[in-house]
């Protein structure tokens, strides 16, 4: 990289202006990887033309998986909010979305628009009670407010109350598009809605990763790192580190409630205990970011295929399969907290999805490989 | 009015048994600021602990006087080799190591002993009562769960603030580095604070067994009840989380006498209640 013969010849010469040092976040690997997001992508829209069923429900599993990792992450990762409550969101937006189809009678991509809402209003009070606790007390505040939501919800006899209820097949056939998806690809009924609720989770997946790499390189993400390095140090430099932490919370709680209302209008049938499942919703999210690298961007995907390579072959094993990923979950914390994509770029000075501005010597300055001048 | 008396008192003498499941929890927090996701599921591990000994024939006082020293050593073990390497400024590592854990042990209990419902069988202190006059009657067990609750809290206060090795725990809890200055070992601290709050959770598992029944997916309500029971009565102070342990049983048994489906919710709602009033606690003594 370096070029010391012009470096000298730049000197000599006494050029007339002075070198600049240029910021950037782009590195040749992330203008790559954009450049091929663009055809995946499109791949992955096109692929219900010729996948099998099976597959795309798969992709349904890993896509929804992913948007809740990501939503994880942000909180955990970036915000420094450790939450094991997000099955509040899950259940919340799954319930408001079976309580605008089927008691209101909407229609169900607008009522998952609508769940989200819902989800979001609800974590207004809830962010207010727990962000009173601390850290891990934090934690399990959280959690309380999911035990609180799945508590309440349970007695709604409308929602099927503690047993639950199941999506009246009317609603399920009134999605929109899906006469368009039957034309399209000659198909009927329950195929099309695979194919739909797939591009459902596809959109919600890019989605949620767009908004939160926009955040996180929005001056909101400086100021989340900022509060990360250290809260005291932030606010005195101006940073409104309760304000940032509750619109984050915020967000997170309303894309949350979108993804859970999407996973439950697919399922088709809801209960209070698997619309609040702790281990569904929020310690696989967990696994997946942690496991992947936790606070990057690049983590929760790779968090994902690992996951899903364990869930494929090992779910059959069932509590072992449990007892398994607990093992992993502790030996990761102990020995490569910074997971999968941590300890690759310990080695390889790589970034797919850049958050970090870099400084960039003029060239002839002499430049480690990470940027920094010597 | 003579319901509402005995829901009264039956919710304190709960309040007993959730203290039980609070005081470890307290006391890990207090003295290593660590906060145990597997708190619930050790509790209910120590219960099976003490049921697999009843089924080999070991009388049942006989097994929780074995089952106490074993979750001592446990925790000793657990603190030292795991959560002692994961300790520090950041608190991520310690809670997920906890959560692991939890469903390690969790899992682990079902492949055991399989997803029934058990109970500790303790003859007819099951269902003795003690008549209180006007047709108010109070169990034996509960009675004695109040009492043993109590009687914890006594013999570690004493131990803390009556023994060297208080005054080592006490140091340590207000600051690690001037008290390893002094030449304590704040690792080791750790490892016996933990077993003190297994062994309170080996005597929590038995009451929890010997009142009620229990199978292996019920800890991590039971973390629930003693988180609640710990931040209501305030970080620091375990007569403050006794208060706490009776606060929530008592909410729990006024909202299940209103209605059944309620106990639950009703314990969950007391708890968030005192948090918007009172954020630090009705006796908090500690500041995080």
């Amino acid at each position: 990289m370096c070029t010391g013969g012009s470096s000298q010849a730049g000197l000599g010469a006494a050029q007339p202006h002075r070198a600049r040092f240029a910021v950037t976040r782009a590195t040749r690997a992330s203008t790559v990887t954009a450049l091929l997001a663009i055809p995946v992508l499109l791949l992955l829209l096109a692929l219900p033309a010729f996948a099998s069923r099976a597959l795309l429900q798969e992709l349904f599993y890993v896509f929804t998986m992913l948007s809740l990792a990501q939503l994880w992450n942000l909180l955990a990762g970036n915000a420094g909010l450790i939450s094991v409550g997000q099955q509040a969101f899950v259940g919340t937006g799954a319930y408001a979305l079976f309580a605008f189809t089927v008691v209101t009678g909407l229609e169900p991509v607008l009522s998952i628009v609508l769940a989200g809402a819902v989800a979001g209003f609800v974590a207004v009070p809830a962010a207010l009670i727990v962000f009173r606790l601390r850290g891990a007390y934090f934690a399990i505040g959280t959690w309380v407010v999911a035990e609180v939501c799945r508590l309440i919800l349970a007695q709604v006899k409308q929602l099927g109350g503690g047993t639950g209820a199941s999506l009246p097949a009317d609603v399920a056939s009134s999605i929109v598009g899906l006469d368009f998806i039957r034309n399209l690809f000659g198909i009927r009924g329950p195929a099309a809605r695979d194919i739909l609720t797939y591009w459902l989770a596809l959109v919600l997946a890019v989605g949620t990763f767009m908004l939160v790499y926009r955040l996180l390189r929005s001056h909101r993400g400086l100021a989340l790192s900022a509060i990360g390095d250290s809260e005291a140090a932030a606010e005195s430099s101006g940073v409104d580190v309760f304000n940032t932490k509750f619109l984050i919370y915020l967000v997170t709680a309303a894309a949350t409630g979108m993804v859970g209302a999407l996973i439950f209008l697919q399922k088709a049938r809801i209960s209070p205990d698997a619309a609040f499942s702790l281990i569904d919703w929020t310690a696989y999210a967990i696994f997946i970011v942690v496991i992947g690298g936790i606070g990057t961007m690049e983590g929760p995907i790779i968090g994902v295929v690992i996951f899903y390579l364990l869930q494929y072959y090992l779910a059959a094993l069932g509590s072992w399969y449990l007892i398994l990923l607990g093992v992993l979950a502790i030996i990761l914390m102990l020995f490569a907290p910074a997971g999968v994509w941590g300890l690759f770029s310990r080695f390889y000075d790589v970034s797919l999805f850049p958050l970090r501005r870099r400084l960039i010597a003029p060239v002839g300055r002499v430049a480690d490989k990470r940027g920094r001048t010597n | 009015m003579l319901g509402w008396l005995d829901t009264v008192i039956q919710g304190i003498l709960l309040g007993g048994l959730y203290s039980l499941y609070a005081t470890g929890l307290s006391v890990i927090f207090g003295i290593m600021r660590l906060v145990n996701l597997a708190h619930g599921d050790l509790i209910v591990l120590g219960a099976f602990l003490t049921l697999a000994l009843t089924t080999l024939g070991v009388p049942i006082i006989a097994a929780v006087v074995i089952v106490l020293p074993l979750m001592f050593a446990a925790g000793y073990v657990l603190q030292s080799i795991l959560l002692n390497r994961a300790l520090g400024r950041n608190i991520l590592p310690p809670l997920l190591i906890t959560f692991g854990l939890s469903i390690i042990v969790q899992n682990g209990l079902l492949e055991t002993f399989s997803a029934d419902t058990r109970f500790l069988n303790v003859g007819t202190l099951q269902s003795a009562s003690l008549p209180l006059g006007g047709g108010i009657a109070v169990g034996i067990m509960p009675l004695i769960c109040f009492a043993a609750a109590t009687a914890v809290i006594v013999l570690l206060n004493s131990v803390f603030y009556r023994t060297a090795l208080g005054r080592a725990f006490r140091a340590t809890s207000d600051d690690v580095e001037i008290a390893q200055l002094m030449g304590i070992n704040n690792k080791s601290i750790y490892a016996v604070t933990m077993g003190i709050a297994l062994a309170v959770c080996a005597v929590a598992g038995f009451f929890l067994g010997a009142r009620a029944n229990f199978d292996p997916s019920i800890g991590p309500a039971r973390l629930l009840y003693a988180f609640e029971a710990v931040i209501i009565g305030g970080l620091g102070s375990l007569w403050g989380t006794l208060a706490g342990g009776i606060v929530v049983g008592l909410a729990q048994t006024i909202g299940a006498h209103i209605d059944p489906e309620w106990q639950i919710l009703a314990g969950h709602v007391a708890f968030l209640i005192v948090l918007v009033i009172r954020p630090r606690g009705l006796f908090p003594r500690a500041v995080d």
